[in-house]
């Protein structure tokens, strides 16, 4: 039986460091499951327990992972599926984690994952700057070979399973998994119409799982141990755990996992040992770039990090990457850099997005610059508010949380002085 | 192309309100073209209804509500007036993107909407150049009407902060790119990808850098380059031919053909008056014009950049030229032709009239009735036969090969269709895509292959013997049949591919000219013909023969009683007295060349000083179909109507004038002064032709996807068709009996055989003048099997001597490995003297 110390469900390894070795692994109880299931369980019958569960989607949208799969369109052949290993968003950090220290459950949650969609094959997409990782994993899927746990006519029964990985060219939209399954099949990643969803119409336009890394390490515990177990962690409907990927302004920064459903100020506070100097709060971003910016208020450091509370507070769980702001970072700046980040990343496929980042990036820059008069302040916010609601994936979406959340509840931070001399020299030091 | 737009689908339909106004469409059918149907323009850029949709550019973003459906009930729930309740979505909808359903509400009036169009627009302008003023598409442009109709009024991206990007980017040597006005809409590669099957320009990079790149060498390496020009909704693609050429408002149009292949894709000219042309009207771009039984809104290259030989330039003959003292002099007309009348009444029953495949109807009636009022021979110039069989069960009224699909078959035999008549490849492509069968059966590999169901492989020479034995896989055994039928008969795809022609619904074969001379065409067209006659596929539309004829209008020829020659040598050098026109046998063949000498008197009648007419005894100059009026008939049978674009040199006549002016002097009376006299007279003595008038020519019906030049924003620059659609002729209906002529046993050769071969681009004399091709003609070349290559160490690229009949050429030898050992393409007309399958000789 695999070893659960208070809520480490995906980082068992920083409890039990052997578990990063197939050995290690083994002797906790590792790929007894597999076994279990491949030789005695349906593939609905894993479809069901994961559904159960409860389980949502740890890639950012939080979508319940058992109904996914039950969209997986049985009719068309064959099936596959596609692990997002991409992990991009910036403030990100968790996936690597997994792979790096817990890589034999991960793998493990990939092998049931395939089982319960009936796919033969799996690929594992990381992005480029995780080569070395991807070698690594690479050895271990030679050694799962080895082992027999996968290949053909696995435990004498006619399933058959093969692991492949595949390292991205370095774009953050190949992690919105349309894109992904277009850089998968060799082509310019950019994300696809919507519907049809992947499920029906994924890879080479057969029906596909795509799920993110730490969504696929919950698999095997659940698998093992229950739903009704599972569910004793998290909230009624934010069941389980979540690696809080903790950055910014805090003392510890780091991945926290910790049930859904720990409030902001525990996370932050507590577990991240507050701020340092003894700065104050000022905002915190929930899922990485990719977030609006929420007043750290008490009322913020009091809710509850779960699917249902955080849209109180104007802003999304998301990958849950959370980025501590304290009072001497200038949102000016801030929204500079988010700005070009996301005009850096879009994939140009359609007009909102493509242009309207590069927009807002050459106002921000003004803005940083204090070339800016307060007009450009409303236009930012006015050029943001035109591209919502109109781009044709989320990335475009994204790109004006921060801007529109920054201008509306940080409004001192865009106060234009008339003749004030550019900030940008002063926070260069502070921040490069 | 949706579902909904294909015909022969089967449809429900399904009603909505879009701006209030009721529509049933049929299900499946996109909210954009559903309001194109009931005249409300959604604005789209990346939107085009021949293409799938991909909803990048946001333009065509509406508000769309769906009835409230009682989740108990189920029904549909109504406020307190029982009217239905719609809930709208929160964000607007692509209407490109999202198909119809019952009771939907689409609303594209409302403030939102507008708003958001105008948001669109203005963020595909913060990086536009707006340099319309130097634009080719200006006057013609989407982004500039869209701007026009919802446009914000002023700019509020700061104008130096506008992306610079490079402007003159040659994609390949025909179209060039301006990277600073692509609005990155994919229309282009969508086309080449999904329309053309080409796929060698793409996206990269991303961002403000997405940007169309060419993955082929050479560059944009396709026949169909021209095409994106019409559907590029800015002016960033360009084509080398007409950019900087002219402003669109400056331009006439007038209704052509393009007179280069069978398929008779129907054109705009554009023309201009222009200073550097001393004041003439001057021809300056082709465009397609809609006709969906034809080309739909497309054209090839060839099509749409070959038309330079009919330009008014030094090389055209603008009078009569008589030969004095061994040498061609100036003439007035009148000397001239009765120079020309002398010599042909003294010829009597020796004259003959070669006449070419790109003359009209009129022309080729003229003659033909000259020819036979003189007892002299009346001979098309083609090494083509069949156009009798093709008038008995060729495609009959009705027809469309758009109508082609699931339970349907094609045959296309000795054939490379995109070579031969590309708009014909490509509509067997699509046929093939809405699921019919298409069987393609050729010696080597073509590209029509990728997209047939059975390929089937033959030696040259059993091209007959290979429908034989497609009939032979159906009907009852015969012992008869000679060997290599038999033979092919065993072949599994070959009985497979029977019983799907058997079997298919609807039945079209077209044969070509690949590796054939006449008699073998003449075998072949036999085969064909019986197996549509076997299996019952003949006298219905969307059932018969097709020949992809060597000439545009050689169906036309036949029809009014021309015919190939057997012999042409033999037929011109016994000719007391010969009467050429539009051909040019000299130029074709060395042989061909010493019998116009041999002949009598020689009249060359053409638009060009040929190497015929340079052996002439008297030139006549003739009108250039850009100038001149007169009909076609397709290899469809669809006979088609050509107008003047530009006029003729003062006292130059269409060919039709200045045969009827000959015969008059020699006491026929032929109709010389209009076109549309002759053609009345063909619809009176022709009988497939019996009844047409020019009016039923001109006959246009609504055609779907609705394209004309106010739409330029939703199909392109392509032209509406208002000066008709043509009109597909009738069959004989006096089925011909199945006739089991044993195909004869090719010819062996001690050497290596040659076999002739038709590429689009040679080096023929219509084709040459146009310099934009030049980059993409390729020199005389023979392609060699990888055996016979090995064998004489012979590389790819390697110049070599080549020798048939009798004469030889420097040639570069290039290798195709789908080729059988023992056989060497021979393109026609790039100065290889081969008429059908002949012995060759290769050496370094
Ligand atoms: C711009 C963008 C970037 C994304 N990047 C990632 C990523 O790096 N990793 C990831 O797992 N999901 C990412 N997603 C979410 C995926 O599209 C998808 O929802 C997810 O992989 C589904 O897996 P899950 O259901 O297990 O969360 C991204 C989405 C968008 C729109
Ligand atoms: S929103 Fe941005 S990233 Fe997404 S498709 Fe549009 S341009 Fe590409
Ligand atoms: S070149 Fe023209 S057709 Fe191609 S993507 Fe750019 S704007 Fe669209
Ligand atoms: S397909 Fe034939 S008729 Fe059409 S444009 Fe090309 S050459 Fe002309
Ligand atoms: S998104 Fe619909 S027309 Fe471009």
């Amino acid at each position: 039986m695999s070893t659960v110390k208070g809520s480490h469900i995906l980082l068992r390894h920083r409890d039990n460091p052997a578990l990063s070795t197939f050995e290690g692994y083994i002797k906790d109880g590792g790929f007894k499951t597999w076994k279990q299931v491949v030789t005695r369980m349906t593939p609905e019958a894993v479809v069901n327990e994961v559904f159960d569960s409860g389980l949502r989607g740890r890639g950012g949208a939080g979508f319940p992972t058992g109904l996914k799969w039950r969209f997986i369109d049985k009719n068309n052949w064959p099936h596959y599926v596609v692990v997002n290993a991409d992990e991009s968003e910036p403030g990100t950090f968790k996936d690597r984690e997994i792979m790096e220290s817990n890589p034999w459950q991960f793998l493990e949650g990939v092998m049931l994952t395939a089982y319960a969609v009936n796919a033969n094959v799996a690929y594992i997409y990381l992005r480029g700057e995780f080569w070395m990782l991807a070698a690594e994993l690479d050895k271990q899927i030679a050694r799962l070979r080895k082992e027999k746990l996968l290949g053909m006519k696995l435990f004498g029964t006619d399933y058959e399973l093969e692991l492949h990985t595949h390292l991205g060219a370095g774009a953050y939209i190949c992690g919105e998994e349309t894109a992904l399954l277009e850089s998968l099949e060799g082509k310019l990643g950019q994300p696809r119409l919507r519907p049809p969803f992947p499920p029906s119409f994924g890879l080479y336009g057969k029906p596909t799982i795509v799920n993110n890394v730490e969504t696929l390490a919950n698999v095997p515990l659940i698998i093992e141990k229950g739903a009704k177990w599972y569910r004793k962690f998290g909230t009624e409907k934010s069941p389980g755990t979540k690696i809080f990927s903790l950055s910014g302004r805090v003392a510890k920064p780091g991945n926290y996992e910790l049930p859904l459903g720990t409030t902001y100020g525990d996370l932050i506070m507590t577990h991240g040992g507050g701020i340092p100097e003894g700065r104050k709060i000022k905002a915190i971003m929930s899922a990485g770039a990719s977030s609006t910016l929420i007043v750290a208020d008490d009322k913020a450091l009091a809710t509850p990090m779960d699917y249902e509370s955080v849209p109180a507070l104007g802003a999304q769980l998301g990958s849950a990457s959370i980025i501590v702001i304290d009072e001497t970072v200038d949102l000016k700046w801030l929204v500079d850099k988010t700005v070009h980040f996301f005009n850096h990343e879009s994939c140009g496929k359609c007009t909102p997005c493509r242009e309207g980042t590069y927009w807002m990036n050459n106002i921000t820059q003004r803005i940083l610059h204090g070339e800016a008069e307060q007009k450009d302040v409303d236009l930012l916010k006015d050029v943001a508010m035109n591209m919502k609601g109109k781009c044709l994936c989320a990335l475009g979406e994204f790109a004006t949380e921060a801007v529109v959340s920054s201008i509306e509840r940080f409004p001192k931070d865009f106060k234009i002085k008339a003749g004030a001399k550019t900030i940008a020299g002063e926070l260069k030091v502070m921040h490069d | 192309m949706t579902d909904a737009v294909k015909p022969n689908v089967e449809t429900t339909l399904v009603n909505l309100t879009i701006d209030n106004v009721p529509v049933s469409v049929p299900k499946g059918t996109l909210v954009v073209d559903a309001a194109k149907r009931i005249g409300i323009d959604i604005p789209v850029f990346c939107y085009h209804p021949k293409l799938e949709p991909v909803g990048m550019c946001r333009m065509c973003l509406v508000d769309i509500g769906l009835p409230a459906v009682n989740r108990e009930t189920g029904k549909v729930e109504t406020d307190k007036q029982g009217r239905p309740v719609i809930n709208f979505g929160r964000a607007l909808q692509t209407g490109c993107t999202v198909e119809v359903a019952e009771g939907m509400v689409v609303v594209g009036y409302t403030e939102k909407v507008q708003k958001a169009r105008q948001d669109v627009l203005e963020f595909l302008l913060t990086s536009h150049p707006l340099d319309c003023p130097i634009c080719d598409k200006g006057g013609e442009c989407p982004l500039q009407n869209l701007t026009m109709a919802h446009g914000r009024s002023d700019s509020r991206f700061i104008f130096d902060e506008k992306i610079k990007l490079a402007k003159h980017v040659p994609l390949g040597e025909m179209i060039f790119l301006d990277r600073e006005r692509c609005i990155q809409c994919a229309r282009c590669t969508r086309f080449q990808d999904e329309i053309a099957d080409d796929p060698v320009i793409g996206f990269e990079a991303r961002g403000r850098s997405l940007q169309i790149v060419t993955y082929s060498e050479p560059g944009f390496d396709s026949i169909w380059s021209g095409n994106t020009t019409d559907i590029c909704p800015v002016g960033a693609l360009t084509t080398t031919d007409f950019r900087f050429g002219a402003r669109p408002w400056e331009l006439q149009a007038s209704a052509s053909l393009c007179t280069h292949c069978p398929v008779g894709c129907n054109t705009t000219l554009n023309t201009r008056r222009e200073a550097k042309a001393g004041g003439e009207m001057v021809v300056k771009r082709v465009m397609p014009r809609q006709n969906e039984e034809v080309n739909e809104i497309w054209l090839c290259d060839k099509g749409r950049f070959a038309h330079h030989y009919a330009a008014k330039d030094d090389g055209r003959l603008t009078g009569p030229l008589v030969r004095r003292d061994g040498k061609l002099v100036a003439a007035t007309w009148e000397k001239a032709l009765a120079l020309v009348a002398e010599k042909f009444e003294g010829a009597g029953k020796g004259l003959v009239t070669l006449a070419g495949g790109k003359l009209t109807n009129e022309d080729l009636y003229n003659l033909a009735g000259l020819a036979k009022a003189r007892g002299g021979k009346a001979l098309l110039d083609s090494r083509m036969a069949g156009g009798d069989l093709t008038a008995q069960v060729g495609l009959s009224t009705g027809s469309n090969l758009a109508d082609l699909g699931k339970g349907d078959a094609a045959l296309v035999v000795a054939c490379d269709l995109e070579e031969e008549a590309p708009l014909w490849w490509l509509r067997v492509k699509q046929a093939a895509e809405r699921g019919a069968t298409v069987i393609v059966a050729n010696p080597r590999r073509t590209k029509l292959e990728r997209h047939a169901a059975f390929t089937l492989r033959y030696e040259y020479g059993h091209e007959a013997a290979l429908v034989t034995a497609l009939v032979g896989s159906f009907s009852p055994k015969r012992a008869d049949l000679p060997a290599a039928v038999q033979a092919l008969i065993r072949d599994k795809d070959v009985k497979d591919a029977g019983q799907a022609i058997a079997g298919a619904k609807d039945l079209i074969v077209f044969y070509g000219s690949e590796g054939t001379g006449l008699a073998e065409s003449a075998a072949l067209a036999r085969a064909c013909a019986n197996l549509l006659i076997g299996t019952g596929h003949i006298g219905r539309p969307n059932n018969g023969l097709v020949a992809v004829w060597d000439k545009a209008n050689a169906q036309g020829g036949w029809d009014m009683g021309l015919r190939p020659s057997a012999d042409l040598a033999a037929d011109l050098g016994a000719a007391k007295a010969a009467y050429i026109v539009a051909a040019d046998p000299a130029g074709d063949s060395p042989a061909l060349a010493e019998a116009v000498k041999a002949a009598g008197f020689v009249v060359v009648q053409d638009i060009r000083l040929s190497a015929t007419a340079e052996l002439a005894d008297v030139v006549l100059p003739a009108a250039a179909f850009t100038e001149r009026d007169g009909t076609f008939t397709s290899g469809e049978r669809r006979v088609q109507r050509l107008h003047p674009a530009v006029p003729a040199y003062a006292g130059l006549r269409g060919d039709f004038a200045v045969t009827a002016q000959i015969a008059a002097r020699l006491g026929v009376a032929q109709e010389k002064r209009l076109a549309t006299g002759v053609f009345n007279q063909i619809a009176a003595s022709v009988p497939a032709y019996a009844g047409l008038t020019s009016a039923a020519l001109s006959e246009v019906r609504e055609q779907w996807p609705v394209i004309g030049r106010g739409d330029v924003y939703y199909g392109g620059t392509t032209y509406d068709n208002k000066q008709g659609l043509g009109v597909q002729l009738p069959v004989s209906g006096d089925s011909p009996a199945l006739t089991f002529e044993q195909p004869a046993e090719p010819a062996k050769f001690k050497g290596l055989k040659a076999v002739p071969v038709t590429r689009l681009y040679d080096r023929g004399t219509t084709v040459t003048p146009s310099a934009v091709l030049h980059p993409r003609l390729p020199g005389a070349f023979i392609a060699l099997s990888v055996e016979d290559a090995d064998k004489m160490k012979i590389e790819p690229g390697q110049k070599v001597q080549a020798t048939l009949n009798g004469v030889t050429v420097e040639v570069e030898a290039h290798i195709d490995n789908s080729l059988a050992q023992g056989v060497v393409l021979a393109p026609r007309s790039f100065g290889l003297a081969i008429e059908g399958p002949c012995e060759i000789t290769v050496k370094k």
